[in-house]
């Protein structure tokens, strides 16, 4: 009832061009963006920034990436992490070696160095498509794994391989709570997701999913698929890396290769096909499924155990973990292959009838 | 049917988030001193960091059978890593608003990411044995406590143990020593140790790196067996150090000269291998097996028998269930001479960063303790927060570790100068005032 498009004409193509063209989705979308920027600041505590917020808005960042690249584009890729860990690792030379380089670019080159990265290491995989090329993204990833651990120069030659980076700010403004360092988070995501909504709604867009329904029909009508699949690794490096450079800076501080190991891929991929492929929406989602539920069960279980009397031991709770979560997803999966972000938009075609369906 | 699973869905998480919020509730503790354990009991390292863990957790509850930290009773809560950086930090978050007393990270990759922030939220970091070796200097690293030596003291003692075999430190002139490492921040953080020594006695050091989890060691095998170096470090972690010592078989090299940290130095490192590990040797941070020590027959009698033990009976004693009751031992004995100063309660995290640096054990109250022919006395200061760098060497007969060496300590004229030189490029970068000798005072 309240979810209608009823008596919303549209008089311009502009009107009939926006990213939401329901009156009732733009109020709710700026609703989450506010409550985001205001409510959660008053409402959250420091362990909600620190371990479940922060995490939760990069890697949807991340995920973000790899959704244009897999969802998009229909590229799959296994080296996600590979290029985190490039933007991660560039961001930190430019801050280290360039003195007075302000952090939002240092983040920003972090991310175009990945792009840079992104390109050089797509155009052999340009001839292979489908599971070889899955195949050939896993190179990207032990690649950067020996680089970063094995090459001096890439960690101003630590002892121990392990790099840090602190005393953050911008314009001055130091980033040092939990509370700042989550806004500066959110501004970094909702500039990304607004730029990520846009580009698939662009001509740029619509040749990435040409690309990813059907390559040799793409082509025929005109669209060139070298052009299109590098467009599409590059925004999607870029991004990848932007969320890593956040992930090391920001949230971890200090890291090793190893915080951008093959899992991290794994991890961002399980993003993408639970949140939704082709879903900007459903990145969001999958990033909330795969960190916040792996915790929320962590904590769960126990205080669950309490309540019946029962003392579980923590590797019990673990394990107990990793068959929920598993289990979890493959409930997902089969009841909506579309991933959750499907859900959602089944959700929202029935509150378009309620309360009087047919 | 999506719609009714949908409910489903939401039904089973509003269930979970409302026992969410009840479980603070279950936690809450007011007069106990509280220490949070970070453990890792799943995982690829799930067999040594289980008897750690074990330990830890089973020195509490001697503590508290035996009256609490001069009748301050202790509480306690694990959370698991499974060995995971960001799990870690995760924890570590959880824990620490629950009144931390002390944290111990036990990975090195969770110490890195936690001594950014001990700092600021005012807790102290123990790493017995492992963490950052520059950390020593406590003028810079005011808040973590590298007790009982770093894998500097190590390779600095496995050097000299190498050394008096040869017959002198002159005697190594032109060897070959080979250090096949985990390759993490962990296995690299002896390297410039051993640098440093090879330079100075002027052997040859061979750099050998094992991936991680370090089951594929085929490649780093055949260049020993092609090199053959004099003697071979072990700087492994879990099942690399099994593999090494399956590998060393199959390649003919003798484990007589194989040697290897304490990480690599405790029974679920060679039981798999059994016969064919005899005569391996490990280092010992000071202690190694000692099912016969006077607080193991206490754990047994107070703990154990009323059915209250955490892990198997028959591990307790085991090296890496020591390792663990040890570094309890250690926080507990923080908070014991934080209380000589601020008062028989419970002690905040700021206050036992002050018991742990003005810690001094002597071998009196370590004997008292049960602690007699375990280990030998640690001292702190301020600037100092190694405490002590004691080395023993124990050999692997086949069925258990046997010492077979006398006590080695560490060269600080080696170490010392390294560690200041680390920690002052570190207070560099990070931009921190090295603690002056009155600021120690306070």
């Amino acid at each position: 009832m309240i979810y209608r498009e009823n008596g919303q004409f549209k008089t311009t193509y502009a009107a009939d061009q926006q990213i939401f063209t329901i009156a009732q989705d733009k109020v709710f979308v700026l609703g989450v963006i506010a409550f985001a920027f205001i409510g959660i600041p008053l409402l959250a505590d420091e362990y909600m920034f620190r371990a479940i917020l922060i995490p939760f808005l990069i890697l949807s960042l991340a995920a973000l990436g790899v959704n244009l690249l897999v969802g998009y584009c229909g590229q799959i890729t296994l080296g996600a992490g590979a290029f985190m860990a490039i933007g991660a690792y560039a961001a930190y030379n430019f801050m280290i070696r360039i003195d007075g380089m302000p952090l939002i670019f240092g983040l920003l080159l972090g991310g175009l160095a990945s792009a840079g990265m992104g390109i050089l290491f797509w155009i052999p995989s340009l001839r292979v498509r489908g599971l070889y090329l899955a195949v050939a993204t896993l190179a990207a990833q032990f690649f950067c794994d020996w680089a970063f651990l094995r090459l001096g120069w890439f960690t101003n030659y630590s002892s121990s391989g392990s790099v840090s980076i602190s005393n953050l700010s911008v314009f001055g403004w130091g980033i040092d709570s939990p509370l700042e360092k989550y806004l500066f988070c959110l501004c970094f995501i909702v500039v990304f997701a607004f730029v990520a909504k846009n580009l698939t709604r662009a001509s740029i867009g619509r040749q990435w999913m040409a690309i990813r329904d059907m390559d040799v029909a793409a082509e025929v009508i005109g669209i060139r698929p070298m052009w299109a699949k590098l467009s599409a690794f590059a925004v999607s490096s870029f991004f990848v890396g932007v969320a890593g450079a956040l992930w090391g800076f920001v949230h971890l501080g200090s890291w090793e290769p190893a915080a951008f190991s093959v899992d991290r891929s794994f991890q961002l991929l399980f993003m993408v096909i639970i949140g939704g492929m082709g879903s900007i929406l459903g990145s969001f989602f999958g990033a909330a499924f795969i960190v916040v539920l792996p915790i929320f069960l962590n904590q769960v279980l126990p205080a669950l155990g309490h309540l019946f009397g029962i003392e579980i031991s923590t590797a019990g709770i673990s394990h107990a973990e990793l068959i929920i979560f598993g289990s979890l997803i493959v409930f997902f999966l089969i009841v909506e292959p579309h991933g959750l972000a499907r859900l959602w938009s089944i959700a929202k075609e029935k509150l378009r009838l309620w309360p009087f369906p047919h | 049917m999506k719609f009714r699973s949908l409910a489903l869905a939401a039904a089973i998480a509003s269930v979970g988030l409302s026992a969410a919020v009840v479980s603070p509730a279950a936690y809450a503790q007011a007069k106990e001193q509280y220490f949070p354990v970070i453990v890792y009991r799943t995982g690829a390292y799930a067999a040594n960091g289980a008897p750690w863990a074990n330990g830890y957790v089973d020195y509490l509850k001697l503590v508290n059978a035996k009256g609490g930290i001069n009748g301050v009773k202790v509480s306690f809560e694990e959370c698991e890593t499974g060995y995971a950086t960001d799990r870690g930090v995760e924890c570590y978050e959880r824990l620490k608003g629950k009144g931390a007393t002390v944290f111990q990270p036990l990975s090195t990759g969770i110490t890195f990411a936690l001594t950014e922030k001990a700092p600021v939220d005012k807790i102290p970091l123990i790493t017995a044995g492992y963490g950052r070796s520059e950390s020593q200097n406590g003028a810079v690293f005011t808040w973590n406590f590298p007790l009982l030596g770093t894998y500097w003291v190590g390779a600095d003692v496995a050097i000299q143990h190498i050394a008096k075999q040869a017959g002198g430190l002159d005697k190594l002139k032109g060897k070959k020593i080979a250090l096949v490492y985990h390759d993490s921040p962990y296995g690299k953080e002896p390297i410039p140790a051993l640098q440093e020594r090879a330079k100075m006695h002027g052997f040859d050091l061979q750099l050998l790196p094992v991936a991680h989890p370090g089951v594929e060691q085929k490649a780093t095998w055949l260049q020993i067996r092609r090199d053959r170096p004099d003697n071979v470090l072990l700087w492994g972690w879990g099942v690399m150090n099994s593999t090494a010592l399956k590998e060393a078989q199959a390649t003919g090299y003798p484990r007589e000269k194989m040697l290897g940290i304490w990480w690599a130095g405790a029974e679920p490192d060679v039981k798999d291998v059994g016969a064919g590990a005899k005569g391996y040797s490990a280092l010992t941070l000071q202690h190694g097996a000692e099912p016969n020590s006077k607080v193991v027959k206490d754990m047994l009698a107070m703990v154990h028998a009323k059915g209250q033990g955490t892990g198997p009976k028959d591990e307790v004693g085991s090296v890496l269930y020591m390792r663990g009751l040890i570094s309890a031992m250690l926080g507990v004995e923080g908070v014991r001479k934080a209380q000589e100063r601020y008062g028989k309660k419970v002690m905040t995290g700021e206050q036992v960063r002050w018991g742990l640096e003005n810690l001094n054990l002597d071998q009196k109250m370590l004997d008292d303790m049960g602690f007699a022919g375990v280990m030998r006395p640690v001292q702190t200061s301020c600037t100092d927060h190694l405490g002590s760098s004691w080395v023993r060497v124990h050999t692997w007969d086949g069925a258990k570790w046997n010492f077979t060496s006398d006590w080695y300590q560490a060269d600080q004229k080696v170490l010392r100068p390294m560690a200041m030189l680390a920690s002052g490029k570190y207070a560099e970068e990070k931009k921190i005032t090295p603690r002056t000798p009155e600021q120690c005072k306070q």
